[in-house]
């Protein structure tokens, strides 16, 4: 191509010109798509959120609290899972910064053991105390014949 | 002045209280009919003194009286009549008036009417105790929680509440009041504190019989027999308080929930959990004579809990959305938890011996050993609830490390429990007393067992994969179809035995045996309930999205719509913005919901109400979580689909209503025609 000639010279720029659009668009979509994508949403701040109590209301997961301490750490909770942070390590910093309170569930270690062994030691126990007083009571039966209770007396 | 009378009339009733203890005291010394009625009347009296001081509270609420620090506090100028009354038991010093009010007027009348009265020699007893437990709140509210107090002013500015003037202090009339806590401003609220202290208090009743009787040696049941109105009243209301309590948190907390287990919400519920287990256990004595001690136990622990659930919620030991803030009657409430707590254990171990139940129990399949069962469980539950609240108080006590114990806690640790109670109850109708064996009951109970595998079919068939969800709604419907059978087949026997109508046989039995069918009509209740809870626990699903005015989105089969925001009944107080929600339900249905959020300028709070289309389906449940109206309206709306919720509610009404028929008196089918 003779690009002394005006015309090829024209031909020549519009085709930079063309590439240097497209390439910029592309970088442009590029772009917005990668800021959507690292842009988490709503509903992906709160499954986090509800992980966490509000630190300082009672009682209230973060993702239902409404002052606006709250709504600002939910923001915090986005931003962390923008750039690439787990919901483990976004607890984690929350717990660094609020202590442990602000977990649903405290972390089975040390003295919260008792939270998770007590449960099945109460029913354990229930259930010994429960064959043991069985065993004590136990009768023959032999004078006792069965009533199924819908005889009209006063029972349950 | 009002102030004053409401003071006096509270002062005199505190005297009155003392005059009958030690009225009762000296009658039984001295073996005087005249002093124990005299404590008897005491004890009548108090009711109108505590009515007349109940009332000058209210006179000084509906009238603006804003130099009173309660009334400053919980009233403000544009409350409705009916949240100015309500806010007598919106503030703590309000709400233990009215909790010593129906304390007083639930003792006065189980001195004037109810069957326990015939208990003569547990009487003078059950005076004492009543009133020693009257006198300790009285004295709370007269010396520490001293609704009539006023705000005062000294000229180095620094501002007191006292009930009477500190030297050198002027009083201060503020022009306006505070007013209610803006959560509080919901019908809800006009209910749900009134029926869980009504509940809370008459078990006053039982328990006072039950200490009487062990300090009179007479141990024979009667006392447990006679009070058993007031136990189950007691229980009534505390269900209704529960329920209510429930609802009111799903229609103002705006969380998409009926229950979060908040410790609060588990005080109230542990005395629940026992005075269920008692109800059932009571009747295993009256039938067997098993479980003596155990009713003791179980009637004592309940009210020990109803003092311990009154001080964790309002001694400030507590955080919670329902807790009460710190307060001076901490030490008080601890020095009644462990006085009651104390005689009760004394005189329990006391009489210990004389306790021994002579019945037996023939076969793990009878029906008592089902209710032993079933009371283990229910105890299980109420341990495992109270580890739950007392962990975060233990754990800062002993490793000074604050932590918090949600929901996935209780949830993980309760619902195995309630699963088997759930089983228990669908075996338990077709047990019988006395000799049993697996293979009889086996005999009665395959029959609705296989029909009932049905469920668990249709419901994998249907894609259903959450096994939890699966076992539920099968043991759901295998009580169900168990109490149908059941019935059914009791009316049957009955139509032939009779020669009557099937209809006519069916309403003999029903009113002839007011007890059993209230009780079954509980478990009905129960099960509608399960299955409510069912439905949110394991089905809900929820998004949040932004959304410009204009503009839809489809959630759960749904078209929303966004038509914009607006603005009603913004007043001075508070600024209400809703947002409009035309939802588009597919074949033609549309509706309109209007999500609001009610903002409370003085207080600097919000209250979230949600817009909420019920079917029995299911609940549409949305919530409005921000909005900008500026150069473009948009609104971020939470929405949540809660399957099933409105059985949690149905469910609730039947079990209400069943406790009230198993509350009426009735007589026996026998006195109402034996079959032939």
């Amino acid at each position: 191509m003779n690009l002394n000639h005006p015309f090829s010279r024209k031909i020549f720029l519009l085709v930079i010109a063309v590439s240097i659009a497209i390439e910029g668009m592309a970088i442009l979509v590029y772009t917005v798509k990668a800021q959507t994508q690292l842009t988490p949403s709503d509903d992906q701040v709160n499954a986090v959120a509800s992980q966490l109590y509000c630190p300082v209301c009672e009682n209230i997961t973060l993702d239902v609290c409404t002052t606006p301490a709250c709504v600002q750490w939910r923001e915090m909770i986005r931003e962390q899972l923008a750039q690439g942070a787990t919901p483990a390590q976004i607890k984690a910093y929350f717990v660094q910064q609020y202590g442990l309170r602000v977990l649903t569930l405290p972390p089975p270690a040390g003295f919260n053991w008792v939270l998770y062994l007590l449960p099945p030691v109460i029913f354990l126990a229930a259930l010994l105390l429960t064959v043991r007083f069985i065993r004590a009571h136990r009768g023959n039966g032999q004078n006792t014949p069965g009533s199924s209770g819908i005889d009209g007396g006063q029972n349950g | 002045m009002i102030a004053n009378l409401g003071f006096g009339f509270l002062f005199i009733a505190f005297l009155i209280s003392l005059y009958a203890i030690g009225t009762a005291i000296y009658g039984l010394c001295a073996k005087s009919h005249a002093f124990l009625e005299s404590a008897r009347i005491a004890t009548i009296v108090i009711f109108p003194l505590v009515t007349l001081s109940v009332l000058s509270l209210l006179g000084l609420m509906l009238t603006g009286q804003f130099e009173y620090t309660y009334v400053f506090r919980v009233i403000s100028q544009d409350m409705p009549l009916i949240l100015k009354i309500t806010a007598l038991w919106g503030g703590q010093a309000g709400s233990l008036l009215f909790w010593v009010w129906l304390l007083a007027g639930v003792t006065a009348a189980s001195f004037l009417w109810g069957k326990q009265k015939q208990l003569k020699a547990l009487v003078p007893w059950a005076v004492i105790i009543t009133m020693t437990t009257l006198a300790f709140f009285l004295f709370m509210v007269l010396f520490l929680e001293n609704p009539f107090e006023r705000i005062w002013l000294f000229a180095n500015g620094q501002v007191v509440s006292s009930f009477i003037q500190p030297a050198g202090s002027f009083v201060v009339i503020p022009p306006a009041g505070f007013g209610l806590n803006p959560l509080l401003r919901n019908t809800g609220m006009v209910l749900h504190p009134p029926m869980l202290y009504l509940g809370f208090v008459t078990f006053l009743v039982p328990f006072a019989y039950a200490a009487a009787s062990l300090i009179t040696g007479e141990v024979s049941g009667d006392w447990m027999r006679l009070t058993r109105g007031w136990t189950l009243a007691g229980w009534i209301f505390l269900s209704a308080g529960l329920v209510l309590g429930s609802r009111w948190s799903y229609d103002v907390l705006g969380w998409g929930g009926y229950w979060s287990w908040d410790p609060v919400e588990i005080a109230a519920l542990m005395p629940w959990l026992t005075a269920t287990a008692f109800l059932h256990s009571a009747i295993v004595e009256e039938r067997r004579d098993l479980f003596k001690l155990w009713n003791y136990v179980l009637v004592m622990l309940t009210f020990c809990l109803v003092i311990l659930g009154a001080f964790l919620t309002r001694s400030g030991v507590l955080s919670s959305v329902h807790a009460f803030s710190g307060s001076s009657i901490g030490p008080v409430f601890f020095i009644l938890i462990g006085l009651i707590f104390v005689t009760s254990l004394g005189l329990l171990l006391w009489r210990w011996n004389s306790l021994t139940a002579s019945g037996e129990l023939h076969s793990i399949f009878s029906r008592e050993s089902l209710f032993l069962f079933n009371n283990i469980l229910f105890v299980c539950l109420f341990l495992i609830c109270l580890t739950g609240v007392l962990f975060p108080i233990l754990s800062e006590v002993f490793t000074g490390q604050q932590v918090t114990v949600g929901a996935q806690w209780y949830k993980s640790t309760t619902g195995p429990l309630f699963a088997l109670l759930l089983l228990l109850m669908g075996i338990v109708p077709l047990s019988v007393w006395g000799a049993s064996s697996a293979k009889r009951l086996g005999n009665e109970l395959w029959k609705p067992a296989v029909v009932s595998l049905l469920i668990p079919t249709g419901l994998l068939l249907a894609g259903i994969r959450s096994w939890g969800a699966v076992l539920a709604l099968w043991l759901a419907g295998l009580v169900i179809l168990v109490l149908f059978y059941d019935f059914w087949r009791t009316v049957s026997a009955w139509r032939s035995a009779m020669h009557e109508p099937l209809l006519a046989s069916g309403f003999r039995l029903l009113l002839g045996n007011h007890r059993r069918y209230g009780g079954l009509l509980v478990h009905l209740g129960v099960v509608l309930m399960a299955v409510g809870i069912v439905g949110i626990e394991f089905f809900q699903t929820q998004t949040q999205v932004t959304i410009q005015q204009g503009s839809s989105f489809s959630f759960h089969g749904d078209t929303l719509h966004f038509d914009g925001l607006t603005t009603p009944g913004t007043t001075d107080d508070h600024e209400i913005t809703s947002a409009v929600l035309t939802v588009d339900a597919g074949n033609g249905k549309t509706f309109s919901l209007a999500p609001c959020v009610d903002n409370y300028t003085a207080q600097a709070q919000s209250v979230t109400v949600p817009g909420v289309w019920s079917t029995p389906a299911g609940d549409l449940y949305i919530v409005l979580v921000d909005w900008q109206s500026s150069a473009t309206t948009s609104a971020t709306i939470r929405v949540y689909y809660n399957p099933l919720i409105d059985w949690l509610w149905i469910g609730a009404v039947v079990l209400i209503l069943g406790g009230l028929f198993a509350f009426w008196p009735a007589k026996s089918v026998q006195e109402r025609g034996q079959p032939t």
